[in-house]
């Protein structure tokens, strides 16, 4: 019997490494410390009523951007582990498995559990504010899609210390991610983890697509909504469109590794190429899904901080557009090399080019936005500027990997990695980082520090480029991506050493980047100084107008909107003494709260676990966990709750009062 | 006082009404999503279809009588649930009630069929771990039988829920909605009738 | 403003950076951009036009980003030249919607013209006959195969120089990529499929072969030599090995294809068909196989015949080139 529960626990368990040993150690600590300080300072039933069940946006939005930053923190440790291996040849730091496990995990965490939550928190906490509305379509489906999200994320970062991390890169192409090849369970937190949240991104881009469609203020006409919010619909559009594929792919991939399925196995007819065009299907539209918000967020940036409207509103428009439409035409230029011939490879080199046109025009927008403008130079604009030549050259090299025939000499090199993250980290993380140090103020009513945040930026900047750059030379130097040691005597020295190192040097840059954002943080909580009228960058567009942070209901009564930079036009017809008469308050519906999100999200939780296992007795019961509190609430009445009028005027009162 | 609560009551419903016609749409976006999830189904199956793997195919394993029956039954429920529609357009609760229980029996009359068909093909010696071309037709065809399955669990909900609470706004539009995914799930069988068995036994 | 001013500094050191990337490419170790063939020598070429087209383009956005950044700050007092409401020039952003139309136009012409010159199934014109070489990939080796000279090698590759060489790929693990950087770019090998690639070395040396695809443990070992050589040596070296009398069997195929790193091994002799059996190895018994896509064993001999391309003058011009040009490294 003990015998048996020994031999259980060390399968079960991930054993036989202290750094796994540290870690465990670690989360045990962090969980005894959280229960403790929550018992401690009696906070339980706070943390249930005012962030568990809630379905305001503003919150919901909050815990997404904290869970991501946990989520960076994550991955980033993967990273450094990495670049320390890599930094020397023959490092004997982390050995063949655990280094691919950590590729694996650094990819699909950064993608999935920290870039797309990230995105999440910005478009809840901006959208109904930036389109006067008092929450978005389904506060009750949004809750619902966090805690997708969160359990999801959950599951997948459970795989670390329980049963093992799946290893077959973050695309786990089979027959690599096949049964036959990866026996353990890793690669089923791989698919299970994903699966649950990715049915929560799925919903969140239903609920804004309907949000943006049909919630607007009054007089905002598509035409007149701000750049971000455009930017949102375009990638709630391309999740609509992408994320199903990715449910049926990972679906199919389950069924060959648990039922016995031929999709995408050898033997039996199945075709590991289909998966590959598949899941390519979902990830090229992916990296335009998480990228064109920060579009979006740029395009605010570059207009607030130069005092000038947003140049070319139409172009930038139909540039976004063309950008959701063009992403779903260029999935193939992933596998040039894989001989599909040369009438594909070419029509797939065009497609991918074509999208540098798009991104070209919106990179001349936003310089001649700038220009005659009045540049303050402000952290979320450091950001903005510093994405300018990081996209530019990640760009140009992105033309160059999409030249078929020389892609040949690129493919999965570090060139190409060089590449991916240039845009990623250029693009999506400097964008979401400027997000976040725009719109702080307005999500907790202060501003964070600026001269932490400078330092911050500039580790992360100059780490950036001395991370990056050697890694194109490292590219051309044939270093191919994934291996875990590079100098193997046989009497080849292939140079590889000395970029190698730089680059490492860089990582770490960015790691220290990194920390001096959580002090920034941490100081600014301590230090600040409340942000009084709500507008504290001289902002443009309507999620100015409110107190910071907006009370639940967002606006006492819905603005009436005449044109582009609405709230810009509004603060001059103040100024010239002509303000827009504000209508009588009315009283405000609001949802209710609900716990069924995060119950259900549990019970999915369970379910995935169960079938990462073969459990049935955890998979059933979580199946119909999901399936009852899906009937409990259809059967629900929430109706939700008014706030009377004499509540608002307290409110308001004690908001813009308090300043 | 009263003027206050009457206005709060208006205002009550015009919020209703526009919060209904939201979730409508959000249904709609659904139906999309769930065009794109059928659509890769059906191209992996195309792809996968002619792949045997010394296994039977269709010719050996589809009983075109029972398919038409599932097709004859599943056409006649989209009828009957436009009768629902109607009943309910018409403020019939009783007819409205009575035609989604026809449809919902229809439902199970189809899903039972189903199920046969499953169970004999399994008996076959034709499981899901044949080749590809079954695996790829037992997710096709079930991934519609787990839509028909959930659109039975809905109805009946539905109709307690009608039966307690009547027509209001907020079941209105969960007629109107389930009508919608019912027509939609009718229109995927026939693609699924005719590219899976037609197209397999021709 | 000093922060400002170390910005433009930043901005300004990126292309010289990625420049002096790229210059410093004359030296040896950048092996992709020092290539011993003519194949690699026209994706080398491919990659400087590219590169120069993107310049075009790259380098004054970024001077402008800088100059605007610079000459539109902030300064106390600073009442010139602002203009909040300049939003709209409808000759302005035609301009910038035809700039990349016409770069990538370029771009693209130049980019399908190569794509059919050097499709790697495309045979290399030659005088000299071609040398065929069948590679499987195994977890985690490179198994060779010369079908003609009936020998099989591990890890390790040598044909003879200025001649083409024709690789025939397959996979019995999970895919993996074959590339030899100095003779020109990758292809999969993938289990079920026979793939084509041509490749030639215009010198003798031993050049740098990688599997550039992930494929489990130890795919990082996965590394192989390609030696090219005069074509004597060539055929001594094969006697030599056939001398060897050490066969590999088809048991010993078995064992090979078992994971493991393994060092380099010759083989005097490998059982008939072998490849063809790899490709063939999940094609039940008696069912017609799946051919999914690409070039299936069957059609090799079509495949044989060189192809008459439709680009061939290009294809001439650029091999031709590709040997001219080579003398200067």
């Amino acid at each position: 019997m003990w015998e048996n529960i020994k031999t259980f626990a060390s399968e079960f368990f991930v054993t036989g490494d202290p750094l796994i040993y540290g870690a465990d150690v670690a989360i045990v600590l962090t969980l005894v410390a959280i229960v403790f300080t929550l018992s401690y300072f009696k906070k339980w039933k706070w943390l249930w009523k005012d962030w568990i069940t809630t379905v305001d946006h503003k919150k919901i939005g909050i815990m997404y951007i904290l869970c991501s930053i946990l989520m960076l923190f994550r991955g980033g440790v993967d990273a450094l582990l990495m670049r320390t291996q890599l930094a020397m040849p023959d490092m004997q730091f982390l050995n063949a498995e655990h280094y691919n496990a950590i590729f694996t995990t650094h990819g699909v965490i950064m993608i999935l559990f920290m870039a797309m939550p990230f995105m999440f928190g910005l478009f809840n906490i901006m959208v109904p504010l930036q389109i006067g509305a008092r929450d978005v379509a389904f506060p009750f489906l949004n809750s619902l899609s966090f805690w997708l999200f969160f359990w999801g994320a959950m599951l997948f970062n459970m795989s670390f210390v329980i049963g093992g991390s799946p290893d077959a890169g973050w695309l786990a192409y089979p027959p690599l991610s096949g049964i036959d090849h990866s026996p353990g369970v890793g690669q089923n937190f791989y698919i299970w983890g994903i699966q649950i949240s990715g049915i929560g991104s799925l919903m969140t881009g239903i609920n804004f697509v309907v949000t943006i469609l049909k919630m607007r203020a009054p007089g905002m006409k598509l035409m007149k909504m701000p750049m971000f919010t455009w930017s949102v619909l375009s990638s709630s559009l391309t999740i609509m469109l992408a994320f199903p594929i990715l449910t049926v792919t990972l679906a199919m991939l389950f069924i060959d590794r648990f039922a016995g399925g031929h999709f995408f196995t050898l033997d039996g007819g199945g075709n590991p190429m289909m998966y590959i065009n598949l899941i390519w299907m979902w990830g090229h539209p992916e990296v335009y899904i998480v990228v064109l918000p920060a579009f979006g967020v740029f395009s605010e940036i570059f207009a607030t901080f130069s005092k000038k409207k947003l140049f070319g509103y139409t172009s930038m428009v139909l540039a976004m557009m063309s950008i959701a439409v063009f992403s779903f035409f260029t999935w193939a230029h992933h596998f040039f090399t894989m001989g599909s011939g040369a009438n594909v490879n070419a029509f797939f080199a065009v497609t991918t080019m074509l999208i540098a046109i798009p991104t070209g025009v919106k990179i001349f927008n936003w310089l001649f936005t700038m220009y005659k403008g009045k540049i303050t130079f402000e952290t979320p604009m450091m950001w903005a500027i510093s994405f300018i030549p990081v996209f530019v050259i990640g760009g140009m090299t992105g033309v160059m990997l999409s030249v078929a025939p020389a892609d040949f000499q690129f493919h999965n090199s570090y060139f190409l990695v060089a590449h991916f993250h240039q845009v990623l980290i250029g693009g999506v993380v400097f964008g979401f980082f400027a997000g976040l140090y725009y719109w702080w103020p307005k999500m907790f009513g202060f501003r964070l520090n600026e001269r932490i945040g400078k330092w911050a930026f500039w580790f992360w900047n100059i780490g950036f480029y001395v991370c990056f750059m050697p890694q194109y030379g490292l590219g051309l130097m044939g270093m191919t991506r994934r291996v875990n040691e590079y100098d193997w005597g046989q009497g080849w020295d292939m140079g590889w050493m000395p970029l190698n190192i730089v680059s490492t040097t860089g990582a770490f840059l960015m790691g220290i980047g990194f920390l001096f954002q959580v002090w920034q943080i941490a100081y600014s909580i301590k230090t600040h100084k409340r942000d009084v009228n709500g507008d504290p960058w001289n902002g443009r567009t309507l999620e100015w107008s409110t107190p910071s942070p907006a009370p639940v209901y967002n606006f006492a009564t819905l603005p009436k909107i005449q044109e582009v930079d609405s709230w810009w036009e509004e603060k001059e017809r103040i100024k010239a003494g002509k303000p827009t008469p504000q209508p009588p308050l009315e009283p405000i519906h609001m949802p209710d709260n609900s716990a069924i999100p995060f119950i259900q999200s549990l019970c999915w939780f369970v379910a995935g676990f169960g079938f990462v296992f073969g459990w049935m007795f955890f998979a059933i019961p979580g199946l119909i966990g999901v399936a009852v509190t899906m009937i409990v609430r259809s059967f629900q009445k929430d109706d939700g709750y008014y706030i009377s009028v004499d509540e608002i005027k307290k409110t308001e009162a004690s908001i813009r009062g308090a300043g | 006082m009263a003027h206050h609560a009457a206005a709060q009551t208006a205002h009550h419903h015009s919020h209703e009404e526009e919060h209904e016609s939201l979730k409508t749409m959000g249904f709609w976006m659904f139906l999309i999503t769930d065009v794109i999830l059928f659509s890769v189904l059906f191209a992996t199956f195309i792809i996968l279809r002619g792949n045997f793997n010394g296994g039977p195919g269709p010719h050996e394993l589809f009983q075109m009588p029972g398919v038409i029956a599932e097709t004859f039954i599943l056409l006649t429920s989209s009828f009957t649930c436009g009768l629902a529609v109607l009943s309910m357009n018409a403020g019939k609760i009783k007819g409205l009630i009575g035609w989604l229980a026809v449809t919902g029996i229809l439902g199970i009359a189809f899903l039972t069929l189903e199920i046969t068909e499953f169970v004999h093909m399994v008996n076959e010696g034709a499981t899901i771990s044949t080749s590809a071309f079954l695996t790829a037709f037992y997710t096709l065809v079930g991934t519609h039988g787990l839509h028909v399955t959930i659109g039975i669990v809905w109805m009946t909900g539905l109709i307690i829920q009608l039966k307690r609470n009547g027509l209001n706004v907020k079941t209105k539009r969960k007629v109107n909605n389930i009508s919608l995914y019912w027509h939609f799930l009718d229109i995927i069988w026939i693609f699924v009738f005719s590219f899976v068995y037609l197209m397999g036994v021709m | 403003m000093k922060k400002s001013r170390l910005a433009k500094r930043i901005f300004a050191a990126v292309p010289l950076l990625l420049m002096t990337v790229l210059l410093s490419a004359c030296s040896e170790k950048y092996i992709v951009l020092d290539p011993k063939g003519p194949i690699g020598q026209s994706q080398k070429d491919l990659i400087i036009i590219t590169t120069l087209l993107c310049a075009v383009i790259i380098v004054p956005v970024l001077i402008l980003a800088g100059f605007i950044v610079w000459r539109y700050r902030d300064k106390p007092g600073r009442k010139d030249d602002y203009k909040p409401k300049w939003s709209h020039d409808t000759r302005l952003e035609v301009t910038w919607w035809a700039i990349p139309i016409i770069i990538i136009a370029i771009l693209a012409t130049v980019t399908v013209r190569y794509t059919y010159a050097l499709e790697p199934s495309r045979p290399i014109e030659s005088a000299e006959k071609t040398v065929t070489i069948q590679v499987a990939s195994l977890d985690w080796k490179w198994l060779f195969l010369y079908p003609e000279e009936g020998i099989a090698t591990v890890n390790y590759i040598k044909f003879p120089d200025n001649v083409p060489v024709r690789f025939e790929l397959t996979s019995d693990a999970p895919m993996n990529s074959f590339w030899i950087p100095q003779l020109g770019g990758q292809i999969y090998t993938m289990s079920g499929m026979a793939m084509t690639l041509h490749l030639q070395a215009d010198q003798t040396g031993k050049y740098f072969g990688s599997s550039a695809n992930f494929s489990g443990k130890d795919f990082a070992q996965m590394r192989f030599v390609a030696e090219a050589s005069t074509k004597d040596e060539f055929d001594a070296w094969v006697k030599e090995v056939k001398a060897t009398g050490n066969a590999l069997t088809t048991d010993g195929y078995e064992q090979l294809q078992k994971p493991s790193v393994e060092e380099q091994q010759q083989f005097s002799s490998f059982p008939e068909g072998l490849f063809q059996k790899i490709v063939t190895k999940y094609v039940p018994e008696g069912s017609q196989g799946h051919h999914h896509g690409g070039g299936a064993v069957s059609s090799n001999e079509q495949k044989q015949k060189p192809v008459q391309p439709e680009t061939s003058e290009d294809a001439d011009s650029s091999h031709n080139a590709a040997q001219s040009t080579h003398a200067g490294h």
